[in-house]
Formats: C-alpha cells, sequence, structure tokens
C-alpha cells in the first residue's frame, strides 16, 4: 500500500477538470497529512478554488483519484455526504445565513444529525448550547450572540464563518482566503486561530497575502495552470525562480 | 403533538387563531340565529364568498410556507389546489346518483352524454366520504412528491423551478379540458346536490363549511408555524438565504425542500376540497397558469414569510377582486398587477411585514 496515501487526511492524484476546454486542474497532485497545516499559494486561475470544489464535492474530476481519510474515494459522492464524513469549507466571500442569528448559525454548523426528520422533532440540548458558546468565544463574538448575522462587519463574518467550521468540527478544514478584507490586527489573530486548530484537524488554507502565509509557518504549496509548480517551506518556495516569475514578481 | 403545535406562539400567531375561532362561531351564528330582518344577519350568499376567501387563505398559507421560508418559488400551486378540488368534486358528483338529468345511478351526466358504458376506474370508490378525503390529500401530495424529487435532485431552482411549476399546472389545464381523461372536460364538474348526506345548498350547510374552512386555516397555519419555528424550519430559512452553504455544511438540501413541498401541496389541496362544494363547481379554468400567479401577488401583499400575511393578503385582495370586479371588470386585471409592482416597490415585506417593523418587533421572517 502506497504510504502516502495511507498516512494523509487528503489524496489528490493526477486530477483534471476541465470547463469548457479550459484545463483548471491538469494531474494535479498533491498530499495532505494528518492534522497539517497547508497553504496553498498561487496566481488567479490556478487551479485553487477548482480543487476545493472538487474536494467538496461540487465538481466532479475529469479524471484522477480524490481519498479522503486514507481510504474514502470523494469522487463519487455529493456535497452532504462529503460534509458529513468530516470536511468543512470556508468560501471565498463569506456566506453566513444572513437572516438567522449569530448563534443560530453555529447551532445549524454544529455537529450532529442533519435528516430533515432528526431536524423537525429534536430538541436543542444544553450540550449544543454550550459547544456554541464555547465556539463564541474562540472566534470573539460573544457579545453579538444574538445579532443578525447579516448586520455583521465582513471582518465579523468571517469570523463568524471560521466559527461555523470549528463548530462541524471537521477533520479536514478548507479554508479559501480567510483574511481577505480584514485589517492587519484581525490577520495576525486569524493566522494565530488557524495554526491553534491545527494539530486537531488538518487545515488547508488557500491565501494570497505572503506576510499572513508567512505568519502560518507551515508547509507551502504554489498551484499553477492546475498543477504543483513548487512545494515546500515558504522560504523555500519564495526562492523558487518560477514562483517568482509567475507569481511573486521580480 | 398538541405541543408541537403550539410551541414558541407568539402574539400575531395567539390573535390570528383566535380571530379564526371567532369568526368561526360569530359568522354562522348571526348566518343562522339572527333573523334575516335584523341589521345584524348575514346574508348565505356572504357565508359562502367568504368560506371561499378562507379557502384561499389556506393556500397562501400553503405557498407562503415554500416560497416565504425555503424560497422556492411555486407558480403552479393552483394544481394542486385543483386536483384536492376534484377530488371533492368526484366525491360530490357520485352524490348525486340517479337525480342527475339522465337519472343514471352511477353515471355522472357528463359521462351519459359522452355515451360512455361503465364507470372509469379513476372514478371507483369515490362515492365513500373518507376515500375522496383521503385522495384530496394524497394526490397533490403524490404529484408534489414526484415532481419535487425529480426537480430538487436535478437541483432546479430560482427561476427555472417557477417556470416548470407554471408548465406543470398548464400541462394540467390541458389535460383536465379533455373530454377523455373522464373529469368532465372543459364544463368539469358541478351542479353538486349533497355531502355527506346533507343538502349542499342549505344554509346549515353553507355555515358549517364556512366553520369547517376556519377550522382547517388555523390548523394548517399552526402545522407550518411548527414547521417554520422548529431547527427544521431553520434549516428552511438557510436553504433560502444561502442553499450551496447549508449542502457544504452536511444536510441533504433536497430532502428537506421535498418534505416542505409535499407538506404544502397537501395543504392546498385541501384548500381545493373546502373551495369546490363553497362555490359548486370545478372545472379546468382553476388549473390556468394566471390563479396560481394570483396566489403569489396575495402573498406578496400580505407579507411574504409572515404565514399570517399570506392568509390575510388572500383575503384582502380577493376582497378587492370581488369588489371590483363587480363595480369594474375591464380593469381588474391592471388593478392587480399595479398592485404586485406597488407592493414590491413600496412595501417589499408585504402588509404584515410593514406593521412588525413599524410597531419595533421584527417580522417573523427575519426571526428564527
Amino acid at each position: 500500500m502506497n504510504p502516502d496515501l495511507t498516512d494523509s487526511i487528503l489524496y489528490l492524484d493526477a486530477v483534471s477538470v476541465s470547463f469548457d476546454g479550459f484545463r483548471a486542474l491538469n494531474e494535479l497532485s498533491l498530499v495532505v497529512g494528518r492534522g497539517e497545516l497547508r497553504a496553498i499559494i498561487g496566481p488567479n486561475g490556478a487551479g485553487k478554488t477548482t480543487m476545493m470544489d472538487v474536494v467538496t464535492g461540487k465538481t466532479r474530476p475529469d479524471k484522477g483519484t480524490v481519498v479522503f481519510d486514507g481510504s474514502t474515494d470523494l469522487t463519487a459522492m455529493d456535497e452532504a455526504a462529503i460534509a458529513a464524513l468530516g470536511i468543512g469549507r470556508k468560501f471565498q466571500k463569506p456566506t453566513v445565513f444572513d437572516g438567522q442569528t449569530v448563534e443560530d448559525n453555529l447551532l445549524l454548523a454544529l455537529e450532529g444529525p442533519r435528516s430533515a426528520f432528526s431536524s423537525l422533532f429534536g430538541w436543542r440540548s444544553r450540550v449544543a448550547v454550550d459547544q456554541v458558546l464555547d465556539v463564541l468565544a474562540i472566534v470573539r463574538l460573544g457579545d453579538l450572540r444574538a445579532k443578525r448575522a447579516g448586520s455583521l462587519s465582513h471582518g465579523q463574518k468571517q469570523w463568524l464563518e471560521i466559527g461555523m467550521l470549528l463548530a462541524q468540527n471537521p477533520k479536514l478544514l478548507l479554508v479559501d482566503e480567510p483574511v481577505a478584507g480584514m485589517t492587519d490586527a484581525e490577520t495576525e489573530e486569524t493566522a494565530r486561530l488557524l495554526t491553534s486548530i491545527a494539530g486537531d484537524h488538518a487545515v488547508v488554507v488557500v491565501e494570497h497575502d505572503m506576510s499572513f502565509v508567512r505568519a502560518l509557518n507551515c508547509k507551502v504549496t504554489c498551484l499553477h495552470e492546475g498543477s504543483v509548480l513548487a512545494e515546500g517551506s515558504i522560504d523555500l518556495v519564495s526562492a523558487n525562480d518560477r514562483v517568482i516569475d509567475v507569481y511573486l514578481g521580480r | 403533538m398538541i405541543a408541537f403545535l403550539f410551541r414558541r406562539f407568539d402574539k400575531t400567531a395567539t390573535g390570528f387563531i383566535t380571530a379564526l375561532a371567532l369568526i368561526a362561531v360569530l359568522v354562522p351564528v348571526f348566518n343562522l340565529m339572527v333573523p334575516e330582518t335584523s341589521a345584524f344577519h348575514i346574508p348565505n350568499y356572504l357565508v359562502a364568498l367568504w368560506g371561499k376567501y378562507l379557502s384561499y387563505a389556506l393556500l397562501a398559507v400553503a405557498l407562503d410556507l415554500v416560497w416565504g421560508y425555503c424560497g422556492i418559488l411555486s407558480l403552479g400551486h393552483g394544481a394542486f389546489f385543483a386536483l384536492g378540488g376534484y377530488a371533492m368534486g368526484m366525491y360530490l358528483m357520485r352524490q348525486i346518483g340517479a337525480r342527475g338529468v339522465y337519472a343514471d345511478p352511477v353515471l355522472p351526466d357528463f359521462m351519459v352524454f359522452l355515451n360512455w358504458k361503465e364507470l372509469p376506474y379513476t372514478w371507483y370508490f369515490f362515492d365513500h366520504f373518507a376515500y375522496a378525503a383521503l385522495m384530496v390529500v394524497l394526490v397533490p401530495s403524490l404529484l408534489a412528491l414526484v415532481f419535487g424529487w425529480f426537480a430538487f435532485r436535478s437541483r432546479v431552482t430560482g427561476v427555472y423551478l417557477s417556470i416548470i411549476t407554471q408548465s406543470l399546472t398548464y400541462a394540467l389545464l390541458l389535460a383536465f379540458f379533455r373530454n377523455d381523461m373522464g373529469f368532465g372536460g372543459n364544463n368539469g364538474l358541478t351542479d353538486f346536490k349533497d355531502i355527506v348526506g346533507v343538502s349542499i345548498q342549505s344554509p346549515s350547510t353553507r355555515a358549517a363549511l364556512f366553520a369547517l374552512s376556519a377550522v382547517f386555516l388555523a390548523l394548517g397555519f399552526l402545522v407550518a408555524r411548527a414547521l417554520v419555528t422548529s431547527r427544521f424550519g431553520q434549516v428552511l430559512a438557510a436553504i433560502r438565504d444561502a442553499e450551496s452553504r447549508t449542502r457544504f455544511l452536511g444536510y441533504r438540501v433536497e430532502h428537506y425542500k421535498l418534505l416542505v413541498f409535499v407538506v404544502s401541496a397537501a395543504m392546498a389541496g385541501i384548500a381545493g376540497a373546502l373551495y369546490v362544494p363553497q362555490v359548486g363547481i370545478i372545472n379546468p379554468s382553476e388549473f390556468a397558469p394566471a390563479n396560481s400567479i394570483e396566489a403569489v401577488i396575495w402573498v406578496a401583499v400580505g407579507g411574504r414569510g409572515t404565514l399570517v400575511g399570506a392568509a390575510i393578503g388572500a383575503v384582502l385582495v380577493n376582497f378587492a377582486k370581488t369588489w371590483l370586479t363587480g363595480t369594474l371588470p375591464e380593469f381588474w386585471l391592471y388593478g392587480l398587477g399595479a398592485l404586485f409592482i406597488l407592493v414590491t416597490l413600496f412595501l417589499p415585506k408585504g402588509i404584515v411585514g410593514a406593521l412588525a417593523a413599524r410597531f419595533g418587533r421584527r417580522g417573523e421572517g427575519d426571526t428564527a
């Protein structure tokens, strides 16, 4: 058995996706270990978001292997089934349920039964409320608990969405541009938060903000035209000539 | 079950249920007990007319449940309403028996006229009220289940879903127009005599039907409210506001939509079954796409996502329709169109939504 595969939380091998002839992913191979924190960088159109779409079931790959937790083939599953396995996703544009309160957003995300019937006859347990309070404390939205999510600032929405990810308690978190639109202080705080989450959960972060990526202090993968251009420590990757050419600039 | 229906009750809901209980008692009393010479007497025609409004209100509540709370803009809810109405109409036709023009003990008049010798199998058992009542709920639910299963599984949403719901009701309109469908063709079903052994025309039957319409509206409201205030309702609102986000949280969106769509269709079917004996006829025009669109306007006027508003909108718009089609019939459609535009521009949350905002309380659609 392939040790890369068995030790991984996420294993992509030779994955290709085309949209109307445009190759969004081109034989992409990527391995993320259990509990690992990984940053993904790359120019626009490099395939970062498409990669997340493939992992979460939004897009079916044309070919290739996508395996979760060493054994589960994700290519045949839909979003709900993949989420139930323990993969959470934060979108580039913060997407929260605007009409509902911060607390209700977290309750919706909280791990637990998801079927229509369980939600119809289930009651909120005391434990659930405690878990939500824990998450509120971590993402520092305790004071805004009863506010409508739609009235939050952009940065607060980003945090709420990260909180929803935590409430889901997934094995793997896919985080798309978490610090877009955040102040420097918020950015620093987010880096600290994501670093602290890693270990218990594997975290894959897509980000353009290089100082943020540096603060994450983890292995970095640079994508370009749908495949891996360079991989390694931030210093190694940012010193790579091709990475400088296509992405960082001279 | 009772606790489930009444949990998280608020002032609006209590007021609405109380008002319905009052009119369910008072209207029959003022119709039957107060002498016709008295100024307080409610004439028979008004009882039937208001009863019709109440059945429309139930249809509006059903529509608000899917549109206001789950974002499914069905432009074909009239189809479920009409199917429930046809099921009731078929029962009423079979109650006529030998009193029809052709005096056939089994076959309704239109079948004799078409020279049919036997009752089509679709009409079997419709002489039993219990069977007809079951069909009132079952036929619309099954159609909603099959239609919804395909539509939601294929992730047809938004305007595309609205368009295919329109096609659904239009297809049924064309089908029911055909004589060989066996449902009375373009004349539909009419000339009803009895319902559960009593004359359908008698004032006491009319009063009872009115009271029943109020009771079913209250029940439909309670069921819809229980659904939307439960955790299930929170997921519905989540689907309405960010469908794909809800999927990525692990919810099977199509199951939620299907369940609420079927419940709503059943409710619309019951509304149709209450409507038919009070207006005395059901024909294919009930499937007309315009009817379903009109129902959407009732909900928009009253306040989408408020349930109470949907019911109030249905009654108000239909009251205006009765009045305007009586005085200025050629202006009704313009009036309806203008109403829709004005409400969209100036009262986007409808009457109830605007009132709730005005009096410092948030519309029910905002809370969860």
